[in-house]
């Protein structure tokens, strides 16, 4: 064991930096790679395919017990009050305001970001990214931008299937199984739900939450250490820091658009 | 650009997605009857608007007419401000009067038309100028803790010289 020394701390803080920006110019990269990316949509699509058709089963499902659940303790707590019908509305607002975006984006993270970080990693390992830089190939227009663009357009989908599933869920235990009255369930939801404010404001959440996982998954693939070890490690901070920066960015976004 | 089989499934995939939005839209939110219907805009002084909310109901005889557009404060009658958006299908007469109403025991506040008798109807712009405030909990509450205080006391009064008898 070596004494500290100020230089570390120094180092330390140093190297915090040049790595938050050098993140950030990558952010900017793929922002300003849109229209090129665009123009060869076939990557993308195939992207598209690859992250949102393999995805919709798990999140469908998750989707549905979500449903079940909230449903099934809603009534419970609702009708203490004598308003089991509110349990339509209290359904819905919780869906499309939080968990909605936030549990797409954790099982995003989970089911297609790790994917996304390995596949990156692996090439990079393999050196199929440098052998592509050889043959004056830009990796990060061929290879990132179309994965970052695909995820960046799936979350918002996958989140409103979520919230639909979701809330068809919570009708099937409330009104078929507990026998709620259906004009009232859906007449308590339509009245205090509100188009822009409750789902236009999820689904701008759910699009901040899909740039950021993605981003973070192709990040942590792209820096990754090219050894076995190394993309074992990077896989493994893609679900963590993924996982935190959304619900950190959850709490953020909450503030902003529900305080007032 | 090259078509693949992979089109379809992406299609489908984008389909979906966008089928579960319009169904949120539509079947939660109620985005078709909110805002399509062309409407007028009137405004009402109240005393007290109790709880009500921009957004809030107006109905008449039940019925859904409009909606509460926007809330301010007249600072030179000390009164509410109240803006509301009716749908151009119903005429109310002039000398119409306004209640702010709960539904329910402590369900949400709206506000209440009922039609006057005027030959006339409120145009876009009006002033409606018989309003009656949202009932207050708390000075109900009090009012009638003052009048049973106010009771007790004089039952007192009498009381008192019977007790010395």
């Amino acid at each position: 064991m070596s004494r500290w020394r100020p230089s570390d701390l120094g180092f330390a803080v140093r190297s915090g930096l040049a790595d938050m920006g050098y993140a950030a110019r990558f952010l900017a990269r793929l922002v300003a790679l849109f229209g090129p990316t665009m123009r060869r949509f076939s990557l993308v699509r195939e992207q598209i395919h690859f992250l949102g058709n393999y995805s919709l089963a798990i999140i469908g499902v998750s989707g549905l017990f979500v449903g079940f659940v909230l449903a099934l303790q809603g009534y419970n707590i609702l009708q203490r009050y004598g308003s089991a019908e509110a349990v339509g509305l209290m359904v819905a607002l919780s869906l499309l305001r939080e968990l909605g975006p936030v549990v797409t984006a954790l099982l995003f993270a989970g089911r297609a970001g790790t994917s996304l970080t390995a596949e990156i990693g692996l090439m990079k390992a393999g050196e199929q990214l440098s052998a592509m830089e050889m043959m004056a190939v830009d990796p990060i227009q061929r290879i990132i931008a179309p994965r970052f663009w695909g995820g960046a357009i799936v979350v918002p989908l996958l989140t409103a299937v979520f919230n639909a599933v979701g809330i068809l869920g919570g009708w099937v235990v409330s009104v078929l199984m507990i026998g709620v009255d259906p004009g009232a369930f859906w007449s308590q939801m339509q009245g205090g739900v509100d188009v822009w404010a409750d789902l236009g404001n999820g689904v701008l959440k759910s699009g901040v939450f899909g740039v950021t996982v993605t981003f973070v998954a192709l990040l942590q693939g792209y820096v990754a250490k090219p050894t076995a070890d190394g993309v074992a490690r990077a896989t493994t901070r893609t679900v963590v820091m993924a996982s935190l920066m959304v619900l950190g960015l959850d709490f953020l976004l909450t503030a902003m658009m529900f305080s007032f | 650009m090259e078509r693949s089989r992979k089109d379809v499934w992406v299609g489908l995939f984008v389909l979906i997605g966008l089928g579960a939005l319009v169904f949120l839209a539509l079947q939660s939110a109620n985005l078709l009857s909110l805002s399509f219907q062309p409407t007028y805009r009137l405004t009402a002084n109240f005393d007290n608007i109790g709880g009500l909310k921009p957004k809030a109901a107006v109905r008449s005889a039940g019925v859904l007419v409009g909606r509460v557009a926007h809330i301010g404060f007249d600072d030179e009658r000390f009164q509410a401000r109240v803006e509301l958006e009716l749908d151009t299908r119903y005429h109310f007469p002039k000398d119409s009067s306004l209640k702010i109403l709960t539904s329910g025991l402590l369900g949400e506040q709206y506000i209440g038309i009922e039609a006057g008798a005027d030959d006339k109807n409120l145009a876009s712009g009006d002033n409606v100028t018989q309003t009656q405030s949202a009932v207050v909990l708390e000075n109900l509450i009090s009012q009638f803790l003052y009048n049973s205080a106010a009771g007790n006391a004089s039952g007192g009064g009498k009381g008192a010289p019977g007790a010395e008898k």
